[in-house]
């Protein structure tokens, strides 16, 4: 399905290149590329299918939707973090790629072209990743060649095999020609050659060697938008899309979701709290919370489903403000090592302030967004008889409030060092988005169960 | 699929099987960073042929070839970027493309 | 039937070579081998467009492009290749006997896959599918092109010194 949300950035980015390459107007494409992401998010919210050009349901409806919000803050803290015009023009139009192919992932009913626009997103990827020609950059990105190279040649063979058994590669054919011969030894095997593949993209335990190095070494606006929602919205939201609409989730495949995610949560929660660098902890906390989506989406109850989405938008939310308050360290005190840096809290006011908030939205307590989604899946798992699995999300949510507890401390909290850091002024732009996307967090936490009520 | 067909076809995924076995093998034991993405490109061929077969099976030629033909433009925008910054690496080790002399970033 | 195999085997034994060969160059023509072999089997199941394009992208420019590269990054001289190369023997013997014996595992193995195969198709044209009911993947082909002009342009600039 060819929509506007595929359309709409390819012609801002073919009008930027052909039209507005000259120095004064290098601005052109930040300015429309910000009213394309709101025009988008406004889009979702109230779907006019006039100006969509295809229907969405609401899974397509929450993955659009975190797509847009991050991509917004990612564009608008840039002007801050990335200086340089020229370089900035690039980052935006590899952004806007990077944007159409998941927002094609969202929509597409066909499992071939679902794979073309992934393999469009994480291409660009690459590059992002790249994009400072430095060393450690450049390693990152070939770490996450090679673990993308894999996964898609996987997902290649699954589609392979499945062609075997369905007549066509869109989810509708492929549903019913898994219907008709089930319980075959093939079939199984495909399944679990695409699943292992997803995992990859997605960034799950066995296979989440890349995820570190890659949002680690990238510069610090590409990290934002990498680990907010660039691996989300295509590995975890095709697992999601996958499970939802081509094969029912039988028994084997629930309990490998659910080991999966239990190992990738307590493994990624215990090594979080061993960083220095604090990009490197929050990316271990980034496995750990696709962790919780996954397990939200293996109790296979629609309630652990809606569970999972739901915790999709909230850690986009809360991941990508965390990743703006790393940036927004290294781009004013110079440096991210969280054994240099200490006493932040009285220079940085509102980054201390947002940065507590979107932990205790990662760790679920109370009156923060991420609260209610863990709640949703500790509730699905308990109602569909995983009492184990509950427990051991429970028991993960203490973790992480302690690893982010002691980030804080170790921060913000403590008392400043001998050594005094030199502290630049925050930018209108920084300080805007950080509160943006705290306040989402609160009013959506606290909003909520009215919100339910009523409806 | 009956068994006829079967043992006409058998050969084709044995050596599909093959083709995977080299490719991963080329590319995790290997040092070199360009011989890994040689490795890559074995592991997509396996895959081309296996559509292709799928493809001739079921007959179903048009849809398999229009899918091979994408799946094609994918390999090469995905090498070329990739030997991008096999180059990139390259530049920044003093002119060594051993992956032993890379590992900078642990964890 | 016969010709099959024999081409099958052409392609494994190059795909063995590009493996095992000591030089970065003779190891893309190998690749390049791998894939003229692979696009005569296409032709043989009835897929010439596929084949076309097979040959003419993965046998021509991709080889064309690690050649450039290869030559692009002078590689070591050959005494030092003979150092770093005496442990590679070691590691790659083992590979030939594993795919030998993968071989005949899976050809002497009885498999009795039942699958019911999907009804076959009208005969259509690839042109018509590809333009009529593909056309999410003709735009994506326009969006890689992009991609790829992007990429080279980040990736393959010099870096200007300050």
């Amino acid at each position: 399905m060819i929509s506007s949300f595929i359309i709409a950035p390819l012609f801002i980015l073919i009008f930027d290149r052909i039209f507005f390459s000259r120095s004064k107007l290098r601005n052109v494409i930040y300015w429309t590329s910000l009213v394309f992401f709101l025009a988008q998010m406004v889009m979702v919210i109230f779907p006019v299918e006039r100006f969509m050009f295809c229907r969405v349901d609401n899974l397509s409806r929450v993955s659009l939707l975190s797509i847009g919000l991050v991509a917004f803050v990612t564009v608008l803290s840039s002007r801050q973090i990335m200086k340089d015009d020229s370089k900035r023009r690039i980052f935006i139009s590899l952004v806007l790629i990077a944007v159409i192919g998941m927002n094609a992932v969202s929509t597409t009913r066909d499992l071939f072209s679902l794979y073309v626009f992934m393999e469009i997103a994480s291409i660009a990827s690459f590059v992002l990743i790249a994009l400072n020609k430095e060393r450690d950059a450049f390693e990152g990105a070939f770490k996450y060649v090679l673990f993308s190279a894999i996964a898609t040649v996987f997902m290649l063979s699954a589609i392979g095999l499945i062609l075997l058994i369905s007549g066509g590669t869109s989810f509708n054919s492929i549903r019913d020609g898994l219907r008709i011969s089930s319980h075959n030894f093939l079939i199984y095997f495909a399944l679990g050659v695409f699943l292992s593949g997803l995992f990859i993209k997605g960034g799950v335990a066995p296979f989440h060697g890349w995820v570190m190095d890659a949002y680690t070494a990238a510069p610090a606006s590409v990290s934002i938008f990498l680990a907010g929602i660039a691996t989300k919205a295509t590995g975890v939201y095709t697992l999601v899309r996958f499970a939802d609409s081509v094969f029912l989730l039988t028994a084997p495949i629930k309990s490998v979701l659910l080991f999966v995610s239990a190992v990738s949560i307590i493994m990624a929660a215990i090594a979080a709290f061993m960083q220095d660098d604090m990009k490197r902890m929050l990316s271990y906390s980034s496995v750990s919370q696709v962790g919780y989506i996954i397990m939200g989406l293996g109790c296979g109850t629609p309630l652990g489903i809606t569970g999972a989405m739901f915790h999709f938008f909230n850690h986009a939310v809360f991941k990508s403000l965390l990743f703006i308050n790393s940036a927004s360290l290294e781009s004013r005190a110079g440096t991210r090592n969280m054994s240099v840096l200490s006493g932040m809290g009285k220079k940085m006011p509102v980054t201390a302030l947002t940065s507590l908030i979107a932990g205790f939205s990662t760790a679920g307590v109370p009156p923060m967004a991420g609260f209610w989604s863990k709640l949703i899946i500790i509730t699905a798992l308990w109602l569909s008889g995983y009492r184990v699995y509950a427990f051991i999300a429970a028991l993960a949510s203490i973790l992480t409030l302690g690893y982010i507890l002691k980030m804080q401390r170790r921060v913000f909290w403590s008392r400043p060092a001998d050594k005094d850091i030199q502290v630049k002024g925050a930018g209108f732009n920084l300080v805007f988005a950080e509160t943006l996307l705290a306040a989402i967090i609160v009013s959506v936490g606290i909003f909520l169960p009215f919100w339910l009520r009523v409806r | 699929m009956t068994l006829e067909t079967l043992i006409r076809f058998w050969p084709f995924f044995i050596s599909v099987v093959m083709l995977f076995i080299i490719g991963l093998y080329c590319m995790l034991v290997t040092y070199n960073t360009i011989r890994v993405l040689i490795g890559i490109e074995l592991l997509i061929k396996a895959a081309t042929l296996l559509i292709i077969i799928a493809g001739y099976i079921t007959n179903h030629l048009a849809l398999t070839q229009s899918l091979v033909i994408t799946m094609i433009v994918i390999e090469v925008i995905f090498i070329t970027v990739a030997m991008g910054i096999v180059m990139g690496i390259f530049a920044h080790n003093k002119g060594s493309l051993d992956v032993r002399d890379t590992r900078n970033l642990k964890g | 039937m016969l010709l099959d195999i024999v081409i099958l085997s052409l392609l494994i034994l190059a795909a063995l070579w590009t493996t095992m060969t000591r030089s970065l160059l003779r190891s893309a023509i190998g690749l390049a081998s791998v894939s003229a072999a692979l696009t005569i089997i296409m032709f043989r199941l009835r897929s010439p467009v596929a084949a076309v394009f097979e040959l003419s992208v993965c046998s021509g420019f991709i080889s064309v492009l690690f050649v450039t590269a290869i030559s692009l990054t002078n590689p070591l001289t050959r005494s030092e290749i003979m150092e770093r190369m005496k442990d590679r023997l070691n590691r790659f013997w083992y590979l030939p006997l594993i795919v030998a014996a993968a071989g005949l595992a899976l050809s002497l193995m009885n498999v009795e896959i039942f699958l019911r195969l999907p009804p076959a198709e009208a005969e259509r044209d690839v042109r018509n599918v590809l333009w009529n009911m593909r056309q999410l993947d003709l735009l994506g082909h326009i969006i890689l092109l992009i991609l790829g002009s992007f990429g080279v342009a980040v990736l393959f600039k010099k870096q200007r010194d300050k």
